[in-house]
């Protein structure tokens, strides 16, 4: 590593370490975040031997600065001189994963796992595997919660002898005495479970898993649900029934929603992971029952898996056990008292029409899809509106425009503006799928409406949505229906309609082709660059400037450019840098 | 809408569905008096769960009306009744069974608090069991999940005409002169008490009001739960402060602890240094100190009464975890420092007065009135002013530039004054130090002003250093690559070993910006 050494006269350790220790706490953080910059200054050699054994020290500072300098430790490898010295940097980070706050814990595990890969098989077992012990061991919890995170990265590569400590002491701490260390375990027990030899799963990683599933507090009993998909991934089918299966139906009925909430959530990973033998002995039954669970929180995260564990169901029984089990319960859902789990469920039901076919949406789906529509909680309508797609494919969605329309206009009116905008951004989609006619009656006023919005990100999206519109129905269309509309609107007394005429043409003029936008469009601008209001006329420069390449060279020398000149002796600042902006992008001087 | 719907409750989805009248769709930004103004008193109950099949219940005679040989046993049936559960979220579920349940509650209430005798060993058990019944459950999922205690009206449990008297039962038992500890610890054990404190996470303020007095009941007559209990709230704490941030009964279990605290023997042990360092020092960093703050600073303060020794490590926690950006949170810490100040010995003074006066400076330049006049208020305290005359050589040199200067560029005129005051005192403690500070403040001012243009200075030189000196160190490490050919067989995912040393500077400007302004 030739030339790779500090310069001591330039740079003594003592003038670097002056900024590590500065009083402003700042000033500390910025020089701890450019702490490779001093180790490049230092050489490998000074970096390991001074700075190292300075950082190891003096771990007493703001969080925040321990922080940045868990996260720098993580990527010293080459300024300390490569893997052979790697582990020069276990020391301070050793300190740092026994630090109370969890962020810089957990940084500070995040980089030792990190480092680890860099360890040879060696120096994992001499430096690595003793700090993962000691820290195992440790007085203080955080020094036994940041222990767990480590034992799976070093277990692959370490001789047998040190397998079989590591994994007494991860069974040490699944047992410990603070829940804290046991959640922290039962968080890392499908992980460690997946670098553990086949018989060691069966023999340790059960029992724990077992016990961790009916610890006394609930925090620590979700965690093995988690833990659950992994191992169950990880076993032999015919050992699922006897190793995994007690514990997973017990934690489906736990008497804490929390857990039953946990199963809930994980209910597909959960399916995919026993097989589907399983799923149709016990998962089925357990998936009814938390879709009719006495708690809201349980029911609307079951509610979200319906479609994807429907999917999911063996191909032979899918229809027989979707019709008799989980319509039954989907259909209570619908007029459930709590609006989350309507919601929920309005977000995927949708997608059951394309596993049950057409028939069966008629039939079964199609009631449920119009009660939605109707539902008084917004949030539920919008979330059958925003999947349209799906029906689509099975029966058209002209079988629901009945019941469509009234449910668009009135959430196309929501008092809050991001229901507004999620409409808007199914538009494009409806209009194509209701056709031309149709939308004319029944939309089109409505996205002429949101042009007038009092809030600038409907107005923007109204925009935006008109462009997609005539992208769809035509240039034709496009200076029948909505160019009048548009233009009207540049004499409007409020100064911001104004300029939605203008952005309107930014996004119209090349849908609409060089014809219109020179015949319709372009006179209008011209004429708002006498406007009075300032960013009115600046807007006019940026939309010459946009709709420019879409007009022929000579409209650009006898009609652009003279306004252009003119624009950019304007009195405003803004107005004149933009017009001299469109001047030279339009290569008009 | 108004009446039906329950309120929201799910934490994966908080935005609330509601409509408001077209009257006020202003920005259609729903005003937060609007939400207010929909919450009603909402209840909530998770106790009535996993009960299939209701059982009937017929009235039992009075206690009163029986003769005092069957007296037990009729006692012993009304608490086995009384562990039948009832639907309280549908209020005109089961009335009769509802009234026959509440009037036996309370003539166990009665029974256990006036006769003498009652309390017999078998009962123990039966109590136990009926209480256990009733007040245990898994907490219902908050309804809100923006909760905050300070402002929003708390859910209250449904159940509570029942679940009162349950506690109220509960307290009598534990104040009967009859009441053994010795057979109580039977039922009453570790695994009671666990659960009982995971029930100060309720929302409803009186039921948690009813855990606080029961649990310092439990923790008074039953010694050998007593390192249980403190233990165990020591993980609730540490939960607390490093995992949820949240849980509603913090300032109930410290008001407990307050008591307890007084009366740890002396010396101290070192689980309660522990506990102050660990625990209650970094409980300042909630979020929602607010609510919890009195209560802790008491704790904190009964710390520092019982033995000085803990002083140090108490300033220096607070110092360390002082807050940044949360100046309504300074204030509460200048609040509990100023307490702590009150009874500070001399001796533990000195140890801790410089890095003090270096925070209660960075306060007074605070740009918060607020916090800058809660620090000057120190000064009008006597015990503390009697503290900084005696150091003043040591405490003056400290704050002196922050008082200079910002006595001259303050927006608030308040605070100008008050550090006109203070800056009068110092100089009538010690003139001839205060002349010397007013000399030199303009040298120490260009002396900083030198410093800082060296601090850039050597920042440049290690930037282009670090420049020149990537450009060799890449090579290095291609070389070394290619001489060792890929050595460990277990670097299965190639780790980028090129550590991050091309950080974008952050001093370079931003393209120039385009102004927008409207006339």
């Amino acid at each position: 590593m030739a030339g790779a050494d500090g310069d001591d006269s330039l740079y003594p350790i003592a003038v670097l370490i002056d900024e590590l220790r500065n009083e402003d706490v700042q000033l500390r953080l910025n020089s701890i975040k450019k702490l490779s910059t001093i180790a490049l200054a230092l050489g490998v050699e000074r970096t390991r031997t001074e700075l190292l054994p300075f950082l190891t020290d003096t771990i007493y500072d703001e969080d925040e600065v321990l922080l940045a300098l868990a996260e720098q430790l993580g990527n010293f490898t080459m300024l300390v001189g490569g893997p052979e010295y790697v582990h020069c940097l276990l020391p301070p980070l050793e300190s740092l994963a026994t630090v109370e706050e969890t962020v810089v814990r957990d940084k500070a595990v995040e980089s030792l796992r990190k480092i680890s890969h860099e360890h040879s098989p060696v120096d994992l077992e001499v430096h690595f595997e003793p700090l993962v012990k000691r820290l195992a061991s440790g007085d203080w919890f955080t020094s036994r919660t940041s222990a767990c995170g480590l034992f799976s990265v070093c277990y692959p590569r370490v001789s047998s002898t040190v397998k079989a400590e590591i994994r007494q002491h991860f069974r040490t701490l699944c047992s410990d005495d603070t829940p804290m260390v046991r959640r922290a375990a039962a968080s890392k027990l499908g992980e460690f479970a997946k670098v553990l030899e086949l018989d060691y799963v069966k023999s340790d990683i059960i029992s724990l898993f077992t016990a961790l599933a009916s610890d006394e507090q609930d925090s620590v009993r979700l965690l093995a649900v988690e833990a659950c998909v992994s191992i169950a991934t990880l076993l032999p089918q015919e050992d699922l029934e006897t190793l995994v299966m007690p514990t997973l139906r017990q934690a489906a009925e736990d008497k804490s929603w929390r857990v039953r909430y946990m199963v809930a959530d994980k209910f597909s990973e959960l399916q995919k992971a026993v097989g589907p033998e399983i799923t149709k002995n016990d998962l089925v039954p357990a998936f009814q029952n938390l879709l009719k669970d006495c708690e809201a929180e349980v029911r609307a995260a079951a509610a979200n898996k319906v479609k994807e564990f429907c999917e999911n169901l063996p191909e032979d029984s899918k229809e027989t056990i979707i019709m008799s089990h989980i319509l039954p319960c989907v259909k209570e859902l619908v007029s459930d008292t709590n609006q989350h789990v309507k919601s929920a469920l309005a977000s995927v039901i949708m997608g059951l029409s394309t596993i049950l076919g057409k028939d069966n949406t008629v039939e079964h789906l199609l009631p449920l899809f119009l009660a939605q529509l109707k539902d008084e909680c917004p949030e539920v309508r919008l979330n059958i509106i925003s999947n349209l797609d799906c029906v689509n494919e099975v029966i058209g969605i002209r079988q629901l425009s009945q019941s469509l329309l009234p449910a668009i206009v009135e959430l196309a009116e929501d008092a809050k503006w991001r229901v507004r905008l999620a409409i808007i951004e199914y538009m494009p989609l409806l209009a194509g799928q209701l056709g031309v006619e149709f939308f004319d009656e029944k939309l089109n006023s409505l996205c002429m409406a949101w042009l007038v919005d009092h809030v600038y990100a409907i107005r923007e999206a109204a925009t935006c949505n008109l462009m997609k519109l005539v992208e769809k129905f035509g240039a034709e269309w496009a200076q029948n229906t909505i160019i009048p509309k548009v233009l009207g609107m540049a004499n409007d007394p409020n100064y911001l309609h104004r300029m939605t005429t203008l952005f309107c043409i930014n996004s119209l003029s090349e849908a609409c082709g060089q014809e219109i936008t020179t015949k319709q469009m372009l006179p209008v601008i011209l004429k708002m660059s006498n406007d009075q209001v300032a960013n009115v006329r600046f807007n006019v420069a940026k939309s010459l400037q946009k709709i420019g390449p879409v007009l022929d060279s000579n409209t650009l020398q006898t009609e652009v450019k003279p306004v252009l000149e003119k624009l950019a002796t304007d009195q405003d600042m803004d107005v004149k840098y933009f017009a001299q902006e469109a001047v030279s992008v339009l290569a008009l001087a | 809408m108004e009446t039906t719907k329950l309120p929201p409750s799910s934490p994966s989805s908080p935005t609330t569905g509601f409509s408001v009248p077209s009257a006020e769709k202003v920005d259609g930004f729903p005003r937060r008096s609007m939400r207010r103004a929909r919450q009603r008193r909402s209840h909530s109950s998770s106790q009535f769960r996993y009960q299939s099949s209701q059982v009937e219940l017929t009235p039992l005679p009075l206690l009163k009306d029986v003769p005092v040989a069957e007296l037990h046993d009729l006692f012993c049936k009304k608490l086995q009744q009384c562990c039948v559960l009832f639907d309280f979220l549908d209020c005109v579920a089961d009335l009769k069974g509802k009234e026959i349940k509440r009037a036996a509650l309370n003539e166990l209430v009665e029974g256990v608090a006036t006769s003498r005798g009652v309390l017999i060993e078998p009962l123990y058990p039966e109590a136990i069991k009926m209480i256990s019944v009733n007040i245990f459950r898994t907490l219902p999922p908050s309804e809100n999940p923006e909760f905050d205690p300070e402002e929003d009206e708390p859910t209250l449990e449904a159940s509570w005409p029942h679940l009162q008297l349950v506690y109220e039962f509960f307290l009598r038992f534990l104040e009967s002169p009859d009441f053994q500890p010795s057979m109580a610890k039977r039922y009453l054990d570790q695994k009671f008490v666990l659960q009982l404190l995971e029930l100060f996470d309720s929302e409803d303020p009186r039921e948690r009001e009813y855990l606080k007095t029961i649990l310092h009941r439990v923790y008074g007559k039953l010694l050998g739960l007593r390192a249980y209990i403190r233990k165990q709230i020591n993980n609730i704490f540490l939960r607390f402060i490093y995992e949820t941030e949240h849980f509603n009964g913090v300032a109930e279990l410290l008001e407990i602890l307050g008591s307890i605290i007084n009366g740890f023997a002396l010396p101290l042990k070192s689980e309660h240094k522990q506990f102050l360092v660990r625990v209650l020092i970094p409980l300042h960093t909630a979020r929602s100190l607010s609510i919890f703050h009195a209560q802790l600073a008491y704790c904190v303060v009964q710390f520092m009464e019982k033995d000085a020794t803990v002083t140090e490590y108490i300033i220096r926690g607070l110092l360390k975890y002082w807050p940044k950006t949360c100046t309504q949170k300074e204030v509460m810490f200048l609040g509990e420092m100023e307490e702590i100040l009150d009874v500070i010995e001399p001796s533990q003074f000195l140890r801790v007065q410089e890095p003090l006066f270096r925070q209660i400076a960075a306060c007074i330049s605070s740009s918060h009135f607020q916090v800058a006049e809660r620090a000057l208020y120190f000064w009008n305290n006597e015990y503390i002013l009697s503290l900084i005359e005696e150091n003043c050589q040591v405490i003056l040199p400290l704050v002196f530039a922050t008082l200079y200067r910002v006595s001259k560029e303050h927006w608030n005129q308040t605070i100008v004054s008050l550090i006109y005051n203070v800056l009068k005192t110092f100089m009538e403690m010690n003139s001839k130090l205060f002349d010397d500070l007013t000399a030199s403040y303009k040298v120490e001012k260009q002396k900083e002003v030198k410093r800082e243009r060296e601090r850039v200075e050597l920042w440049r030189g290690l930037d282009e250093l670090q420049e020149r000196r990537v450009q060799s160190l890449q090579e290095a490490t291609l070389n070394q690559r290619n001489l060792l050919e890929c050595p460990a067989p277990s670097q299965l995912d190639p780790v980028p070993t090129q550590p991050d040393l091309t950080c974008p500077d952050p001093a370079q400007p931003d393209p120039a910006p385009c102004s927008t302004s409207a006339t």
